[in-house]
């Protein structure tokens, strides 16, 4: 089973790093983070905090890309490819397939996250003209970037297990983006005064995924360091949440007929 | 021992929008494949053939009935360790080469490190594909593909192996090589159940034959048994008889052809065999061939096809007839 699994998410990282979307989103992303150190030169006292501000957020914009353009495609490719069939008629279960294109997807972001990193740290060498401790801070926040590609992936394969490309694309943004503000919305039930809205807002502030814990980029860039709770508590969430949308997954899955 | 058993296996599709109505594709089929058959599935386009292997190779599920491959039920992927399958029009991944794909395929059967790449080579040698092992796929024409397809089927050797449409795409050598591959397959022991609407394929290749026909099974037996079922006719070719001859030979055919030199003329009667002979002798005509025509897998194929086609368009007619009474 192991070796399977390991088979398909080898595949899909070899499929996905052989994309072309990917590399223009590699470049993108490295170019921004390139302009970020011409900002940092301009802004005055800010430059540290811009960098990092602007570095960090095209890490995570460009990956939330890669992991939704990627993501969507994953399974339905393989049904409107037929290629589905090749693999399912050997013994591979359907659940080692889900798993391994998980996997698969996720090594792609671990290694093109990395890149960015790495680009990131060279800008902010380049500003500083050194690193000290402080400059291990970003990495708390590229953690928890990480952490949302988890969640965003298995939203993309859920969908990609229902629904065409377009409409996975579709739902899977408008979850990320009800998520980012899924503290503001329970905000907003409690002040709205009718206990409904309340009880809705609570019900999807527990239900839906919510990515505001999550950020925690403009911390690291005022320096400050994210509390161990955080990140204990946001790493359970984010494995309890992608356990719970590769399960949902899985279960679509056994169902479908090819 | 059995490679493949189905018995009334059923499958409805739900068509619509709305109103989501079952629609069969495949109704009651019960078949038996031994061990080491080689055995084809055959029917027109939509007959059923493509969901019934489906099933077996559980990419689809029944409505009923059961499908078992080498005595273990079809949704146990267990056995799908002993089986290969070409699909129908494959497609495989443009991203690979030739030789990336089979590796992937091999490491999916779990085959050691070692084990790999000396199957893969094989594999791709025996198909003709070696020269362009490191060919991207989207590279390759759709003959390449189908001959990848069916290395791919045998990269766990496996001892049942399914083959949808497995000439379709190839050219006559290329069809030529895949027919010797099959008969090779056959003499190592292997199970090939294979789908076709190509009959001269099924009727150079299969022990038995199965036709399926909107979902039912027509008929189902040996070929050798089918076709020798019964001699229609003698079919006698001279090689530049006269015209005396030929207006002698007139009265015990049913038809004459000239094609060039020669003149096909069919017995209305084996009894008349003898006479004709005598005739040919007689006129100095040169015998060039003397054949029994035999029922050929097209007419067998017609007959339980056509009757059904008739027997419905009847049971049709009846019902446009009736319904006005009904009303």
């Amino acid at each position: 089973m192991i070796q399977r699994i390991r088979t398909i998410a080898f595949h899909t990282f070899k499929e996905s790093v052989r994309e072309k979307v990917l590399y223009n989103l590699i470049v993108f992303a490295l170019l921004l983070i390139g302009s970020a150190v011409l900002f940092a030169s301009i802004s005055l006292g800010i430059g540290r905090l811009m960098l990092v501000n602007l570095g960090l957020s095209s890490i995570a914009i460009f990956g939330l890309l890669m992991a939704i353009f990627i993501g969507i495609g994953l399974v339905s490719k393989e049904i409107d490819r037929r290629t589905i069939h090749n693999i399912l008629s050997k013994p591979v279960r359907r659940f080692e397939f889900i798993i391994g294109k998980y996997l698969g997807l996720m090594l792609t972001l671990l290694v093109n996250t990395s890149i960015m990193t790495g680009g990131f740290y060279m800008a902010l060498y380049y500003v500083e003209r050194r690193l000290g401790g402080e400059d291990l801070l970003p990495l708390e926040a590229i953690y928890f970037i990480l952490l949302q590609f988890a969640i965003v992936v298995g939203l993309a394969l859920l969908f990609s297990c229902i629904s065409t490309p377009i409409l996975s694309a579709f739902f899977t943004f408008c979850l990320y983006v009800i998520g980012n503000f899924l503290g503001d919305i329970r905000w907003l039930g409690q002040e709205s005064g009718s206990r409904i809205f309340e009880k809705v807002t609570v019900l999807l502030y527990y239900v839906l995924p919510n990515f505001s814990d999550f950020q925690v980029i403009s911390q690291s860039a005022h320096g400050i360091s994210v509390p161990p709770f955080l990140l204990t508590s946001g790493t359970l969430y984010a494995l309890l949440y992608v356990t719970i949308l590769i399960s949902a997954a899985i279960l679509v899955f056994e169902k479908r007929e090819f | 021992m059995l490679a493949i058993e189905t018995v009334d296996l059923t499958k409805d599709y739900r068509v619509g929008f709305w109103r989501k109505r079952p629609r069969r594709v495949l109704d009651r089929l019960s078949l038996e494949v031994e061990v080491g058959e080689v055995f084809g599935l055959l029917g027109p386009n939509g007959a059923g053939k493509t969901t019934t292997l489906k099933i077996l190779l559980g990419l689809v599920f029944p409505t009923a009935g059961t499908a078992r491959l080498l005595e273990r039920d079809a949704r146990d992927i267990s056995a799908h360790r002993n089986v290969g399958y070409l699909p129908e029009n494959p497609s495989f991944y443009d991203h690979l080469t030739a030789q990336e794909f089979m590796t992937y395929a091999a490491s999916l059967f779990g085959l050691s490190d070692k084990a790999r790449p000396r199957q893969v080579g094989r594999l791709l040698e025996q198909v003709g594909l070696a020269e362009s092992k490191n060919l991207p796929l989207r590279k390759f024409s759709k003959g390449m593909i189908q001959r990848l397809g069916i290395a791919q089927a045998l990269i766990n050797d496996p001892a049942v192996i399914f083959l949808d449409e497995p000439m379709s795409g190839l050219d006559p050598v290329g069809r030529r090589e895949i027919r010797n591959l099959i008969l090779r397959l056959k003499e190592n022991g292997k199970t090939i159940f294979f789908s076709t609407h190509i009959l001269s394929d099924a009727e150079t290749l299969c022990d038995r034959v199965a036709i399926l026909d909107h979902g039912r099974l027509r008929g189902c037996g040996e070929l050798r048994e089918i076709l020798e079922v019964g001699v229609f006719s003698t079919e006698i070719v001279l090689e530049k008889p006269s015209r005396d001859a030929v207006v002698a030979l007139g009265p015990f055919t049913s038809s004459i052809v000239r094609t060039g030199d020669r003149v096909r003329l069919e017995l209305r009667a084996e009894s008349d065999l003898n006479e004709v002979l005598a005739q040919v002798v007689r006129w100095n005509a040169k015998l060039i061939s003397l054949n029994p025509v035999r029922m050929s897998l097209e007419d067998y194929f017609m007959e339980r096809v056509g009757e059904d086609d008739t027997s419905l368009s009847r049971k049709s007619a009846k019902v446009r007839t009736e319904s006005p009474k009904s009303e």
